[in-house]
């Protein structure tokens, strides 16, 4: 089993009118299997109000599910003795960065979780200082985090989540609220994250430049699993992503519309670079 | 940039006074407001004057600074000095009309004026030496035994530092909103007093609105953190006394002590 495991997850919520009258059922999650291995950097792709933000909750314990069991690293997410050790193992960074930071210095913001968790004080600025610097912001650990930029805060926030040393992060939609310089510096600190420490990193976004590098794709659309399976996989199945109303990444869908009038290339082209490589193999003689 | 102000008033210096532990502060507040009612010979305003000279001297904080406090109470103070003047009755010593002055009401209004102004001046003191977070931290450590009452001193001090942490996001997302309002042709400006007070709705309905959703997203992202309230919860910054907290107190009892022989004595 992986470190994250989900079987036929199914999570219902019950809408109500004004006077509280039950008005249906909807079903935000539905079926849905996962198997994490740890280590592996996951991506969850899906338009708004397809399930991925009620998915994720899940993970951190913070919704319980209507009918099927997740387990984080073994343990029952519905085992209310281990709630405090699934959040720990799984911690979780949310879309908007002003509403997840608590302290009024940088340091003292990173430094929270691990006071929850009951980490000595000297333990405590060592981790501070090794998260701030895993992220690039240990410049600005005295600062106040209302003067940081929206990619800047976001970074505190992971710094956050990784001074209580989990084994896994789930990032919510990390990126959504911030201009295209602070979605790359996300991106490079998440992924510097995986490569360098280990950590394994669930994503959901729904901007597809951010999955490129993941090891697993999961598309979903109305609470299931519409597609899975590596980047590459995903990205040669042009009109399904379209049909799942997401945008593929402009070169791949170059290459897809340059395929389909008669050229010969490869499925699922992923960067410029691939695909300049590509043409020039072609073209050389 | 409206996230630029400094909240409360704090004044940023550095000198011992600052750099004491804020309990140290707290409790020197308390015990400085305690002796100018202890006091009640003139001798004693002569020693807390001094008291407070000499810690006004060591914070490094203009004068200017401590007296601006004042400009909110000279309306209560003026009250005070008059009603005591006039009311108090006694051996006369000048009449005005039908109104007269005693010897005892000059006495008691003079001191009156005397005790509200250095309670004013010394609260902030303690208000511009000491930083909104190391005064909630401060308090929480003081107020522990209060525990016992079943107080929830864990939690009001949480609140206070994460009221003080939305503060300057909420001005923003006022001059937002109200930008957008103004935008779409809401006029703030004009009118009387009740006019602008109906014209207030339209900001505030959709402020507090925002204020809920963050309030909602942060508990949650609290939780995702492991918060569970004070129980087994270290500290970063734990407060700890040093050599000059203990001084400090020292120096405190002595004057303290001084205040109480003074009244029994003279």
């Amino acid at each position: 089993m992986g470190i994250i495991k989900t079987d036929k997850l199914v999570f219902e919520y019950i809408r109500r009118d004004e006077e509280g009258n039950v008005e249906g059922i909807t079903r935000a999650v539905d079926e849905v299997d996962l198997d994490v291995k740890q280590g592996d950097f996951i991506a969850i792709l899906g338009h708004n109000g397809s399930g991925k933000s009620t998915l994720a909750k899940h993970i951190n314990a913070i919704l319980y599910p209507t009918e099927g069991t997740v387990w984080v690293d073994g343990m029952d997410t519905q085992d209310e003795s281990k709630l405090w050790n699934i959040r720990q193992e799984a911690g979780m960074v949310f879309q908007n960065p002003d509403n997840q930071i608590i302290g009024q210095v940088v340091e003292e913001d990173v430094g929270f979780g691990p006071e929850n968790m009951g980490v000595p004080t000297k333990e405590i600025w060592e981790r501070v200082e090794e998260s701030l610097k895993a992220v690039g912001m240990y410049e600005y650990r005295k600062h106040s985090p209302n003067k940081l930029s929206g990619g800047q805060k976001q970074r505190v926030s992971i710094a956050g989540v990784i001074a209580m040393h989990p084994k896994c992060i789930i990032l919510d939609e990390p990126t959504a609220m911030l201009d295209p310089n602070g979605r790359k510096e996300v991106i490079r600190a998440v992924r510097a994250l995986n490569d360098v420490e280990g950590i394994t990193v669930i994503l959901i976004t729904h901007y597809m430049e951010e999955i490129i590098h993941a090891d697993m794709v999961y598309v979903m659309d109305q609470g299931h699993v519409a597609m899975e399976g590596t980047p590459r996989e995903i990205f040669s199945r042009v009109e399904e992503l379209k049909d799942l109303r997401l945008d593929v990444p402009q070169v791949t869908l170059l290459a897809y519309e340059l395929k389909q009038s008669g050229m010969d290339l490869p499925d699922g082209i992923l960067t410029i670079q691939e695909l300049t490589e590509v043409l020039a193999a072609k073209y050389k003689g | 940039m409206i996230r630029d102000i400094t909240l409360g008033q704090y004044y940023q210096a550095d000198s011992v006074i600052h750099k004491l532990d804020p309990r140290v502060k707290l409790t020197a507040t308390l015990a400085f407001i305690i002796s100018l009612f202890v006091v009640q010979s003139w001798i004693g305003y002569v020693v807390a004057a001094v008291f407070l000279a000499v810690v006004i001297k060591l914070s490094k904080v203009p004068f200017g600074y401590m007296v601006k406090g004042m400009k909110a109470i000279v309306f209560i103070l003026l009250i005070t000095v008059v009603f005591n003047l006039f009311l108090t009755p006694g051996e006369p010593l000048v009449t005005l009309w039908k109104l007269t002055i005693t010897k005892e009401g000059a006495r008691i209004a003079g001191m009156m004026a005397i005790r509200l102004s250095f309670l004013i001046i010394g609260s902030s003191v303690m208000t511009l030496t000491t930083t909104p977070n190391s005064l909630t931290d401060g308090m929480e450590k003081l107020m522990r035994p209060l525990k016992l009452f079943k107080v929830p001193v864990h939690e009001v001090a949480m609140m206070m530092s994460i009221a003080l942490r939305f503060i300057p996001i909420l001005l923003e997302e006022t001059d937002k909103i109200m930008k957008a309002q103004i935008a779409r042709g809401a006029d703030f400006e004009s009118g009387n007093l009740i006019k602008k007070a109906k014209a207030m709705v339209p900001l505030l309905v959709p402020l507090f609105i925002s204020a809920f959703r963050r309030a909602n997203d942060l508990a949650m992202a609290m939780e995702a953190r492991c918060y569970r309230g004070g129980e087994n919860r270290t500290k970063m910054k734990p407060l700890q006394y040093k050599a000059r907290d203990r001084i400090a107190y020292g120096v405190l009892a002595a004057y303290f002590a001084g205040c109480v022989l003074i009244r029994i004595y003279l």
